[in-house]
């Protein structure tokens, strides 16, 4: 059994509400923090423990918060970034779900150790339920003397806000998130300024996702080395995953980074191996955005290492032969999964989610989409292959926030790793059609 | 101040200014050219990507190279910063790929279209461009708009630079203008059809960089490159009254701003200026308008001599391009 710090009380009953949280040492970091530690020295730990960015980027936490811009005298705000939108993704909304005082304890020891009086969770506005349940435990710890003026009788005080989002993927990018908190449309702002110079209402504010302010939890408990002990190099720690697709297992585990792929997949602790017994095809190992990679090289490195689930691993062999650990969206395909018919609905998702600023975002994501449905549905040319992998290569790196390279990745990964199987798609329309929808061949490629 | 070199032309410029505007500082090829981005608007640019240039030196300080190509409109220059414009093929290949995109749900009906001869899409592609599509997918359509009486939104021709979006919100007084929806379904909006109604709203047809906003009251009249343009003024008392008058003999075909040679206005003019005075009693005519030769208009231009026809279109230029559009 791997270690587990977030989701260590998960299955006791009602650890969503207050006393029930509370008995299982909840809240404890906080009395700790606010009683016994300075927010540098909270900062300290954090910064010690090697914390990563749980929302994809893998950025370090804190370095992040040390470039929170402390000599300003606007106020400074912490905004968790719960927007999760990403197909593949739901460690987040499980999280809120089963243990939401963790969020909301990570939210006030963050938010102490930048000096933020005024934080918002900024939840992705379909989780109706998720929004309930926050705002019950927020309530709760409001009651209880963990949020509002003077807590715990000290001088600090904090406000915590949950705020429904716009309803769009895109407000899940850090400055699109900023823009939809004010009250505005959820476009993507030009970089620099960064939000830790000139975030939300032109103050100093720092993003995190809800993981990362959840893991300052057990920071603050057992302390930033004892932290980096967990996981393997510099990741450390312990990762959320959300496992879906073709396996007997689908749900959200906590594993220590450094766990193999292989005993990931297949030990019954996790995803307990491929449904049906089939072989296994191919994995997305973090989330729609990240690099499909066939079951060889998921497995195995290019140097024929055993692939472990760690930011370093995953990427070993750069986009050539590795994938990243993203946001930790494992998608697993079986044999019989279409890889056509995937990277046609991954891409579809990013040309209805592309907020529509940047030329080559806003154009080549429809443009690709439209490619891809075409060969799906087998009225696919072989040109189109080429094609495709040229506007992937014109989008990534020219737009204005990384949904375009979002969108590409996917997509020139696919032709990198499966061209045979898009080629078969255009050479034998009436098979590949047969294989996915069945018969009906005639009624769909006409006469 | 700073020193700033721009395919290989070093210029110097107040801090804080951007690598477009240092660019425009030199002027000629150095330039990027700038769809979206309108120095008279502010938080304008970023958008089109057309600007996008190689930072080959980060500054003196720090000489790494930046990883991607920036927007030139909205990135700052740094002392020492070494910046590659129309010298850099990977610039020149990716400004190829915008205007690629650019086209792509664009109707290309030029033929028809008011703005043709002095649109900035059109110039842009005749520079930049591939001469042929291999976009074989539908193009998106939207219904025509009439926005008031005066001007029309033809929003299949808009490439969303949002010029039009920051005039409403800050030229004219009332914000019934902005973008609805997402990607490339997004449309310019005008709140449930309303109306723009103001004395400056006629601004964003000068500011928009293709047809997609017209002037009703010229449309169809004339090509534009069969009108002559004359400087004129007049006294008003909203706005400078400083004018171009498209003419042809005796008669004003249309009013606009005047435009410099980067496609901006150098002042915005008001509605009556712009809609109401055609007559040329209305005004105090000048002289005829020097058009800058980058644009098709000059082509006929009965201002232009051979000489500065030739001089417009250096060889080298037009078969450099060609070259790079055929590869
Ligand atoms: C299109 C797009 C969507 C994103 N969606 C999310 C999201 O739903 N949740 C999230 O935490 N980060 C998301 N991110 C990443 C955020 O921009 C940001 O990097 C992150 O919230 C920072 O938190 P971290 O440092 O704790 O990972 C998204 C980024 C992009 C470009
Ligand atoms: S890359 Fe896409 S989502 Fe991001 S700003 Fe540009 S158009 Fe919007
Ligand atoms: S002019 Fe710079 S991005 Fe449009």
């Amino acid at each position: 059994m791997g270690k587990k710090l977030l989701f260590k009380h998960i299955d006791v009953p009602g650890i969503k509400d207050f006393t029930v949280y509370r008995s299982k040492n909840g809240y404890e970091a906080v009395e700790k923090a606010l009683k016994t530690m300075s927010p540098d020295e909270v900062q300290e730990e954090v910064k010690k423990s090697g914390l990563r960015g749980r929302g994809g980027a893998g950025f370090p936490a804190g370095m992040k918060w040390s470039f929170l811009d402390r000599k300003s005298d606007k106020p400074r705000y912490l905004v968790c970034n719960a927007d999760e939108s990403e197909p593949g993704t739901f460690k987040d909304r499980y999280l809120i779900e089963h243990i939401p005082h963790l969020l909301v304890e990570g939210m006030i020891l963050s938010s102490y150790a930048l000096g933020a009086n005024t934080s918002y969770i900024y939840v992705r506005g379909e989780m109706k339920t998720p929004i309930k349940i926050l705002e019950n435990a927020i309530s709760e710890a409001y009651a209880n003397g963990f949020l509002g003026k003077n807590i715990l009788g000290t001088s600090y005080s904090l406000d915590l806000y949950v705020q429904p989002g716009g309803g769009a993927y895109i407000c899940g990018e850090e400055t699109a998130l900023l823009e939809s908190l004010e009250g505005k449309r959820g476009n993507p702002r030009m970089k620099p300024p960064f939000p830790a110079i000139s975030g939300l209402y032109g103050s100093p504010t720092v993003v995190n996702n809800v993981e990362t302010i959840s893991a300052v939890v057990p920071i603050i408990n057992d302390g930033g080395d004892a932290y980096a002990q967990i996981g393997i190099g510099k990741s450390t720690g312990t990762k959320l995953i959300s496992a879906c697709g073709n396996i007997n297992k689908p749900g959200v585990y906590e594993i220590e980074l450094g766990l193999p792929v292989e005993e990931f997949i297949f030990s019954d602790e996790y995803c307990g191996g491929i449904w049906k017994n089939k072989r296994l095809k191919a994995v997305v190992p973090g989330g729609s955005s990240v690099p499909i990679l066939p079951a060889e090289l998921i497995l195995k490195t290019l140097q024929g290492e055993p692939r472990l689930m760690s930011y370093e691993s995953l990427s070993d062999g750069g986009f050539a032969s590795g994938s990243m650990l993203g946001s930790g969206g494992f998608i697993v395909f079986d044999e019989d999964a279409c890889i056509v018919r995937n990277t046609w609905n991954f891409s579809r998702f990013y040309h209805h989610e592309s907020c529509g600023q940047c030329s080559p975002c806003r154009e080549g994501t429809g443009w690709m989409e439209k490619v891809l449905h075409r060969i799906e549905n087998g009225h696919g040319n072989e040109r189109d292959i080429d094609l495709l992998v040229e506007v992937a290569k014109k989008i990534e790196g020219n737009t204005i926030c990384p949904l375009g390279d979002a969108a590409a990745w996917p997509v020139a990964s696919a032709i990198r790793h499966f061209r045979e199987e898009f080629e078969w798609h255009i050479r034998e329309p009436k098979e590949s059609m047969k294989r996915n929808y069945g018969i009906r061949e005639k009624s769909i490629l006409g006469a | 101040m700073v020193k700033v070199t721009i395919d290989g032309i070093e210029v110097e410029v107040e801090e804080n200014t951007t690598i477009l505007n240092a660019a425009r500082r030199i002027g000629g090829d150095v330039v990027p050219p700038a769809m979206c981005y309108y120095s008279k608007l502010k938080g304008s640019g970023g958008k089109c990507r057309t600007c996008l240039v190689k930072v080959s030196q980060g500054s003196a300080k720090d000489p790494r190279p930046m990883p991607k190509l920036v927007a030139s409109c909205s990135t700052m220059v740094q002392d020492g910063m070494v910046i590659l414009n129309s010298t850099s093929p990977e610039v020149v290949d990716a400004r190829k790929s915008v205007v690629e995109f650019l086209l792509i749900n664009h109707p290309l009906d030029c033929p028809v279209c008011d703005q043709a001869g002095e649109c900035d899409l059109q110039n842009l592609t005749y520079a930049h461009g591939l001469s042929k599509s291999r976009y074989e997918e539908e193009r998106r359509t939207f219904e025509k708009i009439d926005i008031g009486e005066h001007i029309q939104l033809h929003m299949t021709r808009c490439i969303l630079c949002y010029r039009c979006v920051y005039t409403a919100d800050q030229i004219t007084d009332k914000r019934v203008h902005g973008v609805l929806n997402r990607g490339d379904a997004s449309e310019i909006g005008t709140y449930i059809k309303n109306v723009i109604e103001n004395d400056f709203s006629g601004n964003v047809i000068d500011v928009c960089p293709v047809g997609a906003l017209t002037d009703k009251t010229f449309r169809f009249k004339q090509r534009v490159w069969f009108s002559k343009p004359m400087d004129a003024h007049r006294n008003c008392s909203k706005c400078s009254g400083k004018v171009a008058l498209w003419m042809k003999g005796n008669d004003i075909l249309r009013v606009t701003g005047r435009k410099n040679s980067f496609g901006e206005v150098e002042e915005f003019i008001c509605n009556e200026c712009r809609f109401e005075k055609k007559k040329t009693e209305d005004w105090t005519i000048e002289g005829p308008r020097h058009i800058s030769n980058h644009s098709v208009i000059s082509q006929n231009h009965y201002e232009n001599t051979f000489k500065a026809k030739l001089a417009s279109r250096q060889p080298k230029e037009i078969y450099g391009n060609k070259d790079s559009a055929e590869k």
